[in-house]
């Protein structure tokens, strides 16, 4: 019999599956977090996985990992260090170690770690037994033996019975969190329908993992997370490029103009262009542009024949972009342009995030080249911003920039999902057949918008380019004044934007010691350092921007609040440049990290604490 | 075949209906004025609706030529007119799209917009203005400028081989390549509505004079006294025979084809090539548009012109196997698809 175990009701917590890239740790991160969610958790996911395809097995090059944070209150970020390690060979714990938390939880695959294992990974003495791993709670199973004895009455050849091991890991820590089998079941059935045997090792290897977790006395106590605080609602987990991609199409219904996305394939953009290909019953045209610029310029031809045109890269391409974002300035079409930003320059570090492209973005560009730029802040996020982005671009006649970057659109979190009736209203304004008025750079006297003149439409033929044309007649004019004038409207039409973008909030008391400031997708950190020091007691708060260019019309009012500002981003300072630029008249202290890592909020408080003791 | 999806005018229309309100800025005795007028003349002739046409360049002299049309145009950046109007032509397949590019701006800068607009096969037609030189900015060497050729970047003469159009356009499995004189504007206008017909990329290399920068660049097959004896204008089904008399032909010996005079050596009209422009075969096509003086005529007309699914239509037919065989309907239906829960 098993022995009675304790219940520890944890906030939350922070779990890393890791293994070899062929031990199928994307998939058991993604059930483990799936079925959190379906027990109500609020969570984040981020899964951490090396560039190359298939490193040498075993190695420390070859390890992947999937880091899931969840909880019984709202959940921000993924986490930084983990409570919970699942280490499936050496390799992965030697890569790992160092983010878990002292004292943090670690199951291992004792089968893995024989000599060969430990070798590889470049252990001279096994951790297991040197003594190295003293400092945590150590689980040893020697899961990969276990899973092929459960499986002794199974018809599976031996490599099969080897890949299910990772199922019965998956089944250890549903006995650990007390979870409830039946979605991940379900889910081998569905997935392995036409392979009988196959269904059958997995949910056996999944069972006998459940059942020997219970047995087992290392495992002394279970985990109880309970449902977290949420608006009542209908969700589902969602990854940050999917999150765009469906915003884009979401747009794309609300404004009536079918969806063309030009692109080329990029690390870490290419699934926002995947899974648009997959939406063609949704009207979606979607473009493999044979490179980034054709990319863009194919969109830039379909937005001027009508279509809500986007293209999708990440920082090289967005360099290989800018002439052409330029072209898109000039024409005043609209277009949407994602960049989902990486470590730079250059080729960097492609599948570490980091948010260096915010200068690019604004002024990345030959000539005066305003353009609208937002920036999303979380996963889920993305679809609200990416659908804001498409509705600026088509009602202002201006291309729009969304930053968002690898972390974000690589991590999942829940999403409510909403209502494309109960999303705000996109109205472009579409010149109609025969407007007598129609002049290709007449404007709403307004927004300064052109009207909308697509090819087909009857009484509307006209020519616009990269060359300077003259205010409302549009014709090639190299007139000085002319050209003075037409660089001030397109400034001034990207500026009355603010006057369409919601004021800056403030997370926290509108006043205080301290202001931190942040943008994109370092807010989920932020607002967890801040939030734990606000209930310490202290007179800080966040303005996490999402606007950028324009920056909301109250930013110089929120400033004025607080005695201190500090500007936090994933840079060397870009954007507390950008804002000592714009809003000189505040000063600004500035905390940045380079490393393709994201902050972490330890290292937050520590900097944010010290601040509030200088006097 | 004209596209049937293409809308057409409910009048006839003329070269009026396409004249534009500005200035013609080329050169006098510059060969875009032969092209323009070879285009105004083919439009109203298609007959699709006058607000069916666009027309998308790049840069250079040819690429001011959408502001000479009246029609939907757009005049874009260096080189990236193909890519532009492969934007068009496949959100909005209901255009007639038409491109209006240099040298320099298709072969050189171009280059791989070019060459994979015509592997997709999109169907738009490309008037490509070869005059073998950067004219608007005065004089330097271009991709097809034969070697040798002093310019103002090469004052030694170019070090370059040139590119031959045909061979590029085939060699990315072209289905359409004409090449016309710019001083045949009859010639010119057939082809082109031969190019419009066309389902998928053409291409029509139209010999252009540069008068600044490259005079009689092509006058030893252009002008008036050699033309007869330096072109061989090609008709589909007919022999391939030149000449002021009309009596020299092409034939194939071997693996190459030969310039021969007829009732010399034996030769028979029989033994002259009979011109199959729609063969799959592009073996013939490609030795023909590598022909070159002074041993050969120069091949005008259309070289090829051969069936091939065209990207357009292929997106359209996905769209609609999509739309047909799908569940997802609307976004609401994407956004509830799948692992969801109620909380």
């Amino acid at each position: 019999m098993a022995k009675q175990k304790n219940i520890l009701e944890l906030e939350d917590v922070v779990v890393k599956f890791v293994g070899d890239s062929g031990d199928g740790m994307q998939l058991t991160g993604t059930l483990f977090s799936d079925t959190a969610a379906l027990a109500g958790n609020d969570l984040a996911t981020f899964p951490d996985f090396p560039a190359e395809i298939r490193a040498p097995q075993n190695t420390v090059a070859g390890v992947s990992g999937f880091q899931v944070h969840l909880g019984q209150r709202k959940i921000f970020t993924s986490g930084d260090m983990c409570d919970l390690l699942v280490a499936m060979n050496p390799a992965s714990l030697k890569a790992n170690l160092k983010w878990a938390k002292p004292g943090a939880t670690i199951i291992v695959d004792e089968s893995a770690f024989d000599e060969k294992g430990n070798e590889k990974a470049g252990y001279k003495t096994s951790p297991l037994e040197d003594g190295s791993l003293d400092s945590y709670h150590l689980i040893k199973a020697p899961i990969s033996v276990l899973t092929k004895e459960s499986l002794s009455n199974v018809e599976v050849d031996k490599k099969m019975a080897e890949k299910t091991k990772n199922m019965f890991v998956l089944g250890m820590m549903y006995f650990l969190f007390q979870r409830n089998l039946d979605n991940t079941l379900d889910f081998i059935l569905k997935k392995f329908s036409n392979k009988p045997e196959v269904v059958k090792a997995n949910q056996v290897a999944l069972k006998a993992g459940y059942n020997y977790a219970e047995t087992v006395e290392a495992i002394a106590s279970t985990i109880k997370i309970g449902p977290a605080p949420m608006q009542k609602g209908r969700y589902r987990n969602i990854t940050g490029n999917v999150a765009t991609a469906w915003g884009l199409l979401a747009a794309s219904e609300r404004s009536g103009r079918p969806l063309f996305l030009g692109s080329y394939p990029i690390t870490p953009a290419t699934e926002i262009l995947m899974e648009l290909s997959k939406h063609k019953s949704l009207g979606a045209r979607v473009f493999q542009a044979e490179d980034e610029i054709a990319g863009i310029c194919s969109a830039i031809g379909a937005s001027f024949a009508g279509s809500m045109a986007v293209t999708t890269t990440s920082g090289p391409g967005l360099s290989l972009k800018s002439e052409a974002m330029g072209l898109a300035v000039i024409t005043e079409l609209p277009l949407v342009i994602v960049n989902v930003q990486r470590a730079g320059p250059s080729t960097g570090m492609p599948t570490k995030s980091e948010q260096s492209d915010l200068l690019q973005a604004l002024f990345g560009r030959n000539g005066e080249a305003p353009m609208i730029v937002i920036a999303a802040s979380s996963p889920a996020s993305c679809f609200h911003y990416a659908y804001m982005a498409a509705k600026l671009s088509m009602e202002h006649m201006t291309p729009v920039l969304l930053l968002t970057d690898g972390h974000m659109g690589f991590g999942s979190e829940l999403f409510k999902i909403p209502k494309v009736a109960d999303m705000p209203e996109i109205n472009p304004p579409i010149a109609p057949p025969r407007d007598p008025d129609f002049k290709p750079y007449r404007r709403d006297p307004v927004t300064l918008a052109r009207k909308w003149a697509i090819p087909g439409t009857e009484g509307l033929r006209h020519r616009i380019g990269g060359l300077e044309k003259t205010n409302i007649d549009g014709n090639v004019s190299t007139d000085p004044l002319n050209h003075e004038l037409m660089v001030n409207i397109r400034e001034d039409k990207v500026m009355r934007v603010a006057n369409y973008i919601p004021e800056q909030e403030v997370f926290g008391e509108d006043n205080g010691d301290l202001l931190v400031v942040g943008w994109g997708g370092t807010e989920g950190m932020l607002k967890s350092a801040v939030g734990q020091m606000q209930k310490a007691g202290h007179k800080i708060s966040l303005a996490h921007f999402n606007y950028i260019m324009p920056l909301p019309k109250n930013t110089a009012d929120v400033f004025s609040k607080f005695k201190k500002t500090i500007v936090c981003e994933l840079n060397n300072g870009q954007f507390v440049n950008y804002l000592r630029m714009t809003h000189p008249e505040f000063k600004y202290m500035q905390h940045n990290k380079v490393q393709g890592l994201p902050f972490h909020v330890k290292e937050l408080t520590e900097v944010f604490t010290k601040i509030l003791e200088d006097k | 075949m004209l596209d049937k999806r293409i809308e057409k005018s409910p009048v006839p229309l003329t070269k009026e209906d396409f004249a534009s309100d500005q200035m013609v800025k080329w050169c006098p005795g510059c060969g875009g004025h032969a092209i323009l007028s070879a285009v105004e003349n083919v439009f109203p002739k298609i007959g699709y609706k006058k607000e069916n046409f666009t027309i998308v360049s790049g840069i250079g002299c040819s690429s001011r030529f959408p502001y000479y049309v009246h029609t939907y145009g757009f005049h874009g950046i260096h080189g990236r007119a193909t890519a532009i109007a492969s934007g068009v032509k496949v959100a909005n397949p209901d255009q007639s799209v038409w491109i209006a590019t240099g040298d320099g701006d298709s072969m050189a800068i171009g280059g791989n917009h070019f060459i994979h607009i015509i592997r997709r096969n999109i169907d738009v037609n490309i008037l490509l203005f070869n005059n073998q030189i950067y004219g608007l900015t005065k004089g330097q060497y271009s991709p097809t400028t034969p070697m040798g050729k002093v310019t103002k970047t090469s004052p030694q003469g170019t070090i370059e081989h040139p590119f031959i159009t045909a061979g590029l356009v085939l060699g990315a499995q072209g289905t359409f390549f004409a090449r016309v004189p710019d001083n045949n504007v009859k010639l010119m206008t057939e082809v082109l509505y031969e190019a419009a017909k066309h389902d998928g990329t053409s291409v029509v290399e139209i010999l252009e004079n540069c008068i600044i920068f490259n005079d009689k660049a092509f006058s030893s097959v252009t002008a008036r006294e050699k033309r007869e004896e330096n072109q061989l204008i090609l008709k589909h089904g007919e022999p391939m025979i030149y000449g002021k008399d009309k009596d020299m032909g092409i034939i194939l010996k071997g693996t190459s084809l030969y310039a021969v005079k007829i009732g010399i050596g034996g030769i028979t009209e029989k033994d002259i090539l009979i011109h199959d422009q729609f063969t799959p075969d592009p073996g013939i096509h490609r030795m023909l548009g590598r022909m070159m003086g002074p041993d050969y005529p120069v091949a005008m007309g259309v070289i090829r012109s051969v069936k091939s699914a065209t990207y357009d239509d292929m997106v359209e037919e996905q769209i609609d196997m999509a739309k047909k065989s799908s569940n997802i309907k609307c976004v609401d239906d994407l956004l509830n698809s799948g692992d969801t829960w109620e909380i």
